[in-house]
């Protein structure tokens, strides 16, 4: 990668395009430009800028800088928006004791920038987002190592687009061996090395011991005698580099990347191949006969869904007893896995058949009435279906066979009553028993209880007392529940599936 | 022009139904033809070329058909029918418990059928489960590699499922006694040649469902047999609670649900500007929503098989890394890249709360099992659990 030294070397040094701020102004160059001898004055930098990143590829490399964070693109513009002279910040040189300190902002004109331009309501936020594009590298405090803002008089200064860490800069440690040396070289107090900078410097004589006499001679030739104020800003903005690449210890290192997003490197994209686009085409044909709801139907129905389940949404609507995690204690629980429903979760066994047959207790009481109306066979068969998408690859077929036998063979002894095309096809797929076989069937079944067994359960004595029952002793405190209902469990957690497995 | 489609067709029936599907480049698909002499070539090239070409607008008009079609559909706005909905009051979420003990980024965590207890992976090759509630740890086990991605608990509450980069997922028993050494009892599911991104047990333990990255392929691993269906460029797979065949896959902008049963793609949504970093079903299965890089979130209906919400604001500019619902579905919870998490109300597209806590990005976020609370994991080492 470019290493940043070449920078203060001469301009024709090989590499394409870049920042310098010389005399006053910020120049661009590239290449061809300083073949032509051109060079450009900061007012046309946002063009030039433009027309940089275009060069940069910036369309096909969408994907490199966007490793990072997924969002340097838009970053950037917010941080080119905020150095607008007119709607931006106002960028000046502070006089100070003796010095004049240029080209700075405080944290407080950042803060209400951002408050005004991305509207955002709490400081706080904007405090925070602030942060973080400072600690991706993008303005830094002037005398501080951790890259924060303050919503105060501190003040800032933004980095130089030649840092930017889209520039996918992956500098390496004799890179940063040569600025720490420099940094050694150069008699200020201001310039002192931090603790963590000292260690590291250290740390690298080691490494490169061998290598020491070249780095040296890189930092001296580096330390050159410019204007003073270049001087300041330029090394300020090399250092906030630096606590990018090289952190403070205990400072988030925001250039670490998510390791599933590396593939994206490396991926050949295949979406022109014609393999890929007739597959497309097929799939689209097989989309335009498919049909679908209008939007307010189904804006409808997920209303009615969510309204009907908040009640039951501990983090929506407040619970009885209380939420454990909010208090800390574990009742709630224990009323939940006691063997008596509460009235609530009773009535959630109305909603659907779904919801009855999801809850044991709900499945345990269905399974009752229908085995009282002599009609239990469908649930069973339902129960044996779902147990057998569950088993292990080479007990499938066995069991396949199995719940032909006891539910649709002929004279079987549970028989249940399947439309003849479904029994042909499940007949059929039985030929080469797996575990889908019966899709098909329970599909069928299902229907069948919704619409017939389930709505008479719902109107059945054992439910409705259960109902009402629980309604009357609903007057009761939530501590006589409580008390009334507690069992004790050596361990939650096994004790809730005892109620499962049968 | 006829003998390239012809060639090209059987390319792709022989690969649905029996190999991985690989988006093959040209040359590979001259295997399929006789060896044409050199002069030959030249035109050959440039009639695939107009191939391509009158497929890509083929291929362009019909999406602009579909499009169309759906768009009729579209008589109304979701936050528009939902002005009727009473609002939700000031909501007052903080953190509850915190649990440290990992040494590095905690990638990923899944809650036990118990509601408290949770099972975490992180970048230092730990799989830790704690119980939430008490913030004790109650196993730990080192993985033979770093970058454990994807960790699941059983529904029996006695196994857990882990993997990353050593391509395979391994399936460790939970025992109580706390001196028996558990990555002596591990079975492995091996895999293929690249590493396990995410997995999540089925209804049962006997089933565990992995997705590989950068392979062409998603498998759900069923004890030794597994059913392949050919996908490109895989990115994660969430089980669906109530259907069990069916499979949410965000990749790449595209959401696609598939029907593991046939390992056909059953459909796909393509409205999100940048990579999806998590999808997760709407708790009546009816709908999904899908966190991606563009930092925003949005909400799909199957029926409608359209878009139906966008969750985003000016001031949210990191993208979202997961997603998911609370219990009865009106609340949505998403963790960022900027440390931060938010909560939107579903039905009307406003932003309810944000919350602030996390160090680093948070990698990780889900609700748990009864709704009573939501925990996240962050790349600063922590889990946090907010209720």
């Amino acid at each position: 990668m470019q290493s940043f030294s070449s920078l203060l070397l001469s301009l024709r040094s090989g590499f394409d395009s870049g920042f310098i701020y010389s005399s006053g102004v910020v120049w661009y160059f590239c290449r061809s430009c300083l073949q032509s001898d051109q060079l450009l004055t900061s007012h046309s930098l946002t063009q030039k800028r433009e027309k940089a990143s275009v060069q940069r590829g910036r369309g096909k490399k969408e994907s490199a800088p966007n490793l990072l964070c997924g969002r340097l693109i838009i970053i950037e513009d917010i941080v080119t928006q905020i150095q607008d002279e007119t709607d931006g910040v106002p960028i000046r040189t502070v006089k100070s004791f003796m010095t004049k300190i240029p080209s700075v902002v405080t944290g407080a004109d950042i803060v209400q920038w951002l408050m005004k331009n991305l509207c955002m309501e709490d400081p706080a936020e904007a405090m925070h987002i602030g942060s973080l594009i400072a600690a991706q590298g993008y303005f830094f405090p002037i005398s501080d190592h951790v890259l924060a803002l303050k919503d105060d008089g501190t003040f800032y200064r933004f980095q130089a687009p030649y840092f930017w860490p889209s520039n996918c800069w992956e500098p390496e440690n004799t890179d940063y061996a040569i600025y720490l040396c420099k940094r050694t070289m150069q008699n200020k107090t201001r310039l002192e090395l931090a603790d963590y900078e000292a260690e590291n410097l250290a740390r690298l004589q080691r490494a490169f011991a061998r290598k020491w006499e070249f780095i040296y001679m890189q930092a001296e030739a580096q330390v050159k005698k410019k204007d003073k104020t270049e001087r300041k800003i330029l090394d300020s903005q090399e250092r906030a580099f630096w606590d990018v690449h090289r952190p403070v210890p205990g400072c988030v290192n925001t250039t670490e990347m998510d390791i599933r997003k590396c593939r994206l490197l490396f991926a050949v994209s295949t979406n022109s191949d014609s393999c890929h686009l007739l597959f497309q085409i097929l799939f689209l044909n097989t989309q335009l006969d498919r049909h679908c709801m209008k939007m307010s139907k189904v804006a409808d129905s997920l209303i009615m869904y969510t309204e009907q389940y908040m009640e039951y949404d501990p983090l929506v609507t407040a619970l009885e007893p209380a939420n454990p995690w909010a208090s800390d204690d574990p009742s709630f629980w224990d009323l939940e896995a006691s063997k008596e429903p509460s009235q609530p979760r009773v009535k959630k066994w109305g909603f659907s058949l779904e919801e009855a047959l999801k809850d044991p207790a709900g499945q345990e009481l269905f399974l009752k009435f229908l085995e009282s109306e002599f009609s239990s066979e469908n649930l069973r068969f339902w129960l044996a279906v779902q147990d057998l998408k569950r088993m292990p690859q080479q007990e499938v077929a066995q069991r396949a066979q199995d719940i032909w036998t006891e539910f649709l063979a002929e004279g079987a002894p549970s028989s249940i009553n399947l439309d003849s095309h479904s029994y042909e096809r499940t007949s059929q797929n039985l030929k080469d028993p797996g575990r889908y076989s019966y899709e098909d069937a329970q599909d069928h079944i299902y229907k069948l209880m919704k619409s017939d067994s389930y709505t008479r359960f719902l109107r059945s004595n054992v439910y409705q007392d259960l109902l009402m029952a629980k309604k009357k002793q609903g007057r009761r405190t939530s501590l006589e529940k409580f008390t009334r209902s507690v069992v004790s469990v050596p361990l939650l957690g096994l004790h809730s599936f005892k109620l499962r497995i049968k | 022009m006829c003998k390239h489609y012809l060639y090209s067709i059987l390319c792709i029936s022989t690969s649905l139904c029996f190999k991985p599907f690989r988006c093959r480049s040209l040359p590979a698909q001259r295997k399929y033809m006789r060896s044409p002499p050199i002069p030959e070539m030249a035109t050959q090239e440039v009639q695939l070329s107009e191939t391509l070409a009158h497929l890509k607008t083929e291929s362009d008009t019909l999406k602009g058909k579909l499009e169309e079609e759906r768009a009729k559909l579209h008589d109304v706005e979701l936050h528009q029918v939902a002005e009727k909905v009473e609002g939700l009051g000031q909501f007052v979420m903080k953190t509850r418990r915190t649990l440290k003990g990992h040494g590095n980024k905690v990638l990923c965590m899944d809650w036990c059928k118990d509601k408290r207890r949770i099972v975490s992976s992180s970048q230092d090759g730990k799989v830790i489960v704690w119980d939430a509630f008490t913030t004790n740890k109650e196993h730990a086990v080192t993985m033979p590699c770093t970058w454990v991605m994807a960790c699941a608990y059983a529904p029996s509450g006695c196994a857990v499922a882990c993997g990353g980069l050593d391509n395979k997922c391994s399936v460790y028993p939970l025992s109580l006694d706390k001196n028996e050494n558990l990555a002596a009892k591990k079975k492995s599911v091996a895999m293929h040649t690249n590493y396990l991104s995410a997995c999540s047990f089925t209804n049962s333990d006997m089933q565990v469902r992995l997705s590989r990255m950068g392979e062409d392929t998603c498998s759900s691993f069923v004890t030794a047999l597994h059913h392949f269906f050919d996908l490109t460029e895989l990115f994660k797979v969430f089980r669906h609670v109530l259907h069990d065949f069916m499979s949410l896959q965000g990749c790449d902008k595209k959401a696609n649900v598939w029907d593991m049963r046939s390992g056909q793609c059953i459909q796909s949504f393509e409205t999100h500007e940048s990579d999806i970093n998590s999808v997760r079903y709407y708790p009546s299965g009816d709908a999904f929503a899908s966190g991606s890089d563009d930092a925003t979130c949005r909400l799909y209906d199957l029926r409608a098989d359209r878009e139906v919400a966008i969750y985003s604001k000016e001031s949210i500019i990191f993208g979202v890394s997961s997603v998911d619902f609370s219990l009865s579905g009106r609340l949505l919870f998403g963790g960022y890249n900027d440390y931060t998490i938010n909560v939107w109300d579903v039905l009307k597209g406003t932003r309810v709360s944000i919350l602030f806590g996390h160090e680093n990005r948070v990698s990780t976020l889900r609700v748990s099992p009864d709704g009573t609370a939501f925990c996240t994991g962050s790349w600063d080492h922590t889990l946090r659990t907010w209720a």
